[in-house]
């Protein structure tokens, strides 16, 4: 399978959704993950410090460098199989619970990908954060990941109902988790370490939710302009 | 055979301390305790690919109760259900009990041949001994 340089959309000169988000775009997408997250590893680091145990940056580091490093060497066929190696790398190789989330974000969205189109792309994305949730137990304005994962899904889902192309859709859902993200400053952590903090865990803003944030952003640069 | 037991821990150290403390209450008794604890590199940790492997190791057919501190380790142990067999779930119990007054309950449990519903309430009652003992004495306060 060779990577997407040229689709049917692109050829015809049309800005369609279909037939772009194969294997290749798939790993692009995890490539630019790590690359933001070694970039922003002792900023994530430094997030976690204040209200965690101090090492989402590096741990989150360690697995994605392992995850580009196993899909290099395992190059797997098709795009589900693609999520499912970032999967099983991650559960395996962060060590914090940003593995088993991830881990399951990553699983989940590889059980529901189908046919590689933007829709396909987004239902993916909604199984991942719904895994994400189920794992966490955790709900909107927890102070989660979840906080940036939902509004990231939700104006996705939008664009594309909207029939905007596939490039413009991650934007907007870039957009909506950053927005996300920075609505979880004020939260009170309800999960996790962060949660013995009660009130004094307000102020500041979840390292989860900007990892997922930059989840989110790799996407949209990742996969523009194969739609 | 008995139920099998699976320890997960942060900390390899932490797990193979309870175990050598359950296995001290089952003397001549055979039981599979398996561990899965701390991440690749030997730090603190919790990985679900290990528990998974972990589980299926204890498992001789009459399933597994699996024992686990918190935070993490917590969510890799649901996480770990993901990647085993249909079959291998369904006899699997993850147990909200406290892992070193669990594992004691369960390992004395199992080691006498109950099923794995018994030894998990049995591991889940594991912290009514010490709570019947302390709360009847002098009061510390609290209330």
């Amino acid at each position: 399978m060779g990577r997407a340089s040229a689709h049917p959309g692109a050829a015809l000169g049309c800005l369609t959704v279909a037939d772009t988000v194969d294997g290749a775009a798939l790993t692009a997408w995890v490539q630019e993950f790590a690359r933001l997250v070694h970039e922003q590893r002792d900023a994530l680091t430094e997030l976690d410090a204040a209200i965690g145990d101090a090492d989402h940056g590096t741990n989150l580091d360690r697995g994605l460098a392992a995850a580009v490093s196993a899909l290099d060497t395992e190059a797997p066929a098709d795009p589900a199989a693609v999520l499912k190696a970032v999967a099983t790398t991650l559960i395996r190789t962060v060590g914090g619970a940003s593995g088993p989330l991830y881990g399951t974000f990553f699983l989940r969205a590889s059980s529901a990908l189908g046919e590689g189109d933007g829709a396909a792309l987004a239902v993916a994305m909604r199984a991942g954060l719904e895994g994400v949730a189920a794992r966490g137990k955790a709900e909107p304005g927890d102070k989660t990941m979840l906080d940036a994962l939902g509004p990231a899904c939700d104006a996705l889902d939008e664009a594309l109902t909207a029939n905007r192309p596939l490039d413009e859709a991650l934007r907007a859902a870039a957009e909506g988790a950053a927005r996300g993200r920075d609505a979880t400053v004020p939260m009170v952590a309800r999960k996790g370490r962060a949660s013995y903090l009660g009130e004094r865990s307000a102020g500041h803003q979840d390292p989860g939710a900007t990892s997922a944030t930059m989840l989110m952003e790799a996407a949209a640069t990742a996969l523009a302009g194969r739609g | 055979m008995p139920v099998g037991l699976v320890v997960v821990s942060h900390s390899r150290a932490l797990a193979d301390a309870a175990v050598v403390l359950a296995r001290g209450m089952l003397p001549g008794r055979e039981l599979a305790v398996e561990v899965a604890a701390g991440d690749v590199d030997g730090g603190l940790g919790t990985d679900a690919t290990a528990i998974a492997e972990a589980v299926t190791a204890a498992d001789s057919g009459d399933g597994v109760v699996v024992l686990m501190d918190l935070g993490s380790a917590v969510l890799s142990a649901e996480t770990a259900l993901e990647l085993l067999d249909d079959d291998v779930r369904e006899r699997v119990v993850l147990s909200p009990a406290p892992l070193v007054e669990g594992l004691i309950g369960a390992a004395v449990t199992a080691a006498a041949g109950a099923a794995r519903t018994q030894v998990a309430a049995e591991a889940l009652r594991g912290l009514a001994p010490k709570q019947a003992h302390l709360s009847g004495g002098p009061a510390v306060g609290g209330g």
